[in-house]
């Protein structure tokens, strides 16, 4: 098993977003190439991201803490 | 007022004193006898307290403008300190509920309150230009030194805890570039905002709800057994600071900042997203895997940290609701 060339490994963290190690291009769905070079990338898999296909935590519950309206 | 962000070394000037205990701090810095003082009856999270526990700790840091740098592990200042931290340590611990249960700590980190009184909310709806300056003021205390804190960690965490956390110390530090060091980003700020990027200038303009929170970091940096406090108060910063960010893109929007404005909390959104996961799945998992017994001290930090994050954000709404400023001393226009 030692002499398999190391993969890449793609985390899927199930309540989040996808973290693939970096540097890193991504073919969009519309063909638009972005790239990371950051060491680590969190890939939005939930599509509620405002810098898709980056993740923004936007996937997170949302709650209201009062009963005030939302302003 | 100094508007470069050229990179020149320089401490600075010692601050102003705030009541005896700071006297006293300053005075044993300049190389002069202080007088004697009692801390019993100090204020733990006043101005006299924090200002002389920031200026002890700051002899870790960069130092001040003629202060001997071998003062830095002087014993007298040393057992000084040392009083004034065991004041602070022991009000933090006695005004957080404590407890050993990280992940109840950390899932209320991750959920988004939409209509929280916080102070990004509030730059976000309808904050002033000149609330913004004041805010990137108060946080210019760590932001210049963003990351160094936490670096005190490294060296006393283990295996895969250390290697997650200098991978996230090393995106605070630009990767290798220093222009990409978000202590640099945030210096460009300033200069944008037309605030001055000298290191330490606002020390006497900046409230002790401001020191406090630097100081949180300094005290469980500089000591051991506080390291997990330390991880702790880093979670809070790196699973809070997407969305907070987010929305002070916004009010850099709005409020036409301008472009060095927006590209620093931009920054902040998309690297503290990885940041969380990171701390999360990379530091603070197998860091308690490693030593079960630090949970009590991880839930202390981030307890810790969102004791001291509330009342600065009580501060600078309270003095904002009132129309005035939240700073000792008004920001330069």
């Amino acid at each position: 098993m030692s002499t398999r060339s190391p993969a890449h490994r793609v985390v899927l963290t199930g309540d989040g977003p996808v973290l693939v190690d970096g540097p890193l291009e991504i073919e969009l769905a519309d063909g638009t190439l972005v790239r990371s070079d950051r060491p680590v990338n969190a890939l939005c898999v939930c599509r509620r991201s405002r810098i898709y296909p980056f993740c923004d935590t936007s996937h997170r519950q949302r709650v209201r803490t009062s009963d005030e309206e939302q302003r | 007022m100094t508007t470069t962000t050229a990179h020149r070394v320089t401490a600075p000037p010692l601050p102003q004193p705030r009541g005896p205990v700071s006297r006293a701090v300053l005075a044993l810095l300049r190389g002069e006898q202080p007088d004697a003082f009692d801390v019993a009856g100090t204020d733990a999270y006043g101005d006299d307290l924090q200002l002389a526990l920031y200026c002890c700790y700051e002899l870790h840091y960069r130092g001040f403008d003629r202060v001997p740098d071998d003062l830095e592990w002087d014993v007298s200042v040393l057992a000084l300190r040392g009083r004034l931290e065991a004041v602070f340590e022991a009000a933090l611990r006695r005004d957080v509920a404590g407890g050993d249960d990280v992940a109840t700590a950390v899932d209320a980190l991750l959920v988004e309150p939409i209509d929280a009184p916080g102070v990004s909310h509030h730059l976000m709806r309808g904050g002033e230009l000149w609330q913004l300056r004041e805010y990137v003021t108060h946080r210019s205390t760590y932001h210049l030194k963003e990351g160094d804190p936490q670096a005190w960690a490294i060296p006393r965490l283990e295996g895969q805890a250390k290697a997650a956390l200098v991978s996230v110390e090393h995106d605070e530090y630009g990767a290798g570039r220093a222009e990409r060091m978000h202590s640099q980003l945030f210096a460009k700020m300033m200069t944008e905002l037309g605030l001055s990027t000298c290191y330490g200038v606002y020390l006497d303009a900046v409230p002790a709800a401001t020191l406090a929170e630097v100081n949180l970091m300094s005290l469980c940096g500089l000591h051991r057994r506080l390291r997990a406090a330390l991880v702790g108060q880093f979670a809070v910063v790196e699973l809070t600071s997407s969305p907070g960010s987010h929305r002070l893109v916004r009010a850099a929007e709005r409020l036409g900042a301008g472009p060095a404005t927006a590209r620093f909390y931009r920054e902040h959104v998309e690297a503290d997203a990885v940041h969380e996961q990171v701390v999360r799945r990379g530091i603070l998992e197998p860091m308690l895997a490693a030593e079960p017994a630090l949970a009590r001290d991880v839930v202390l930090g981030i307890q810790a940290a969102n004791l001291l994050a509330d009342r600065l954000s009580e501060h600078l709404l309270g003095a904002w609701g009132e129309g005035r400023s939240s700073l000792r001393s008004p920001c330069p226009t």
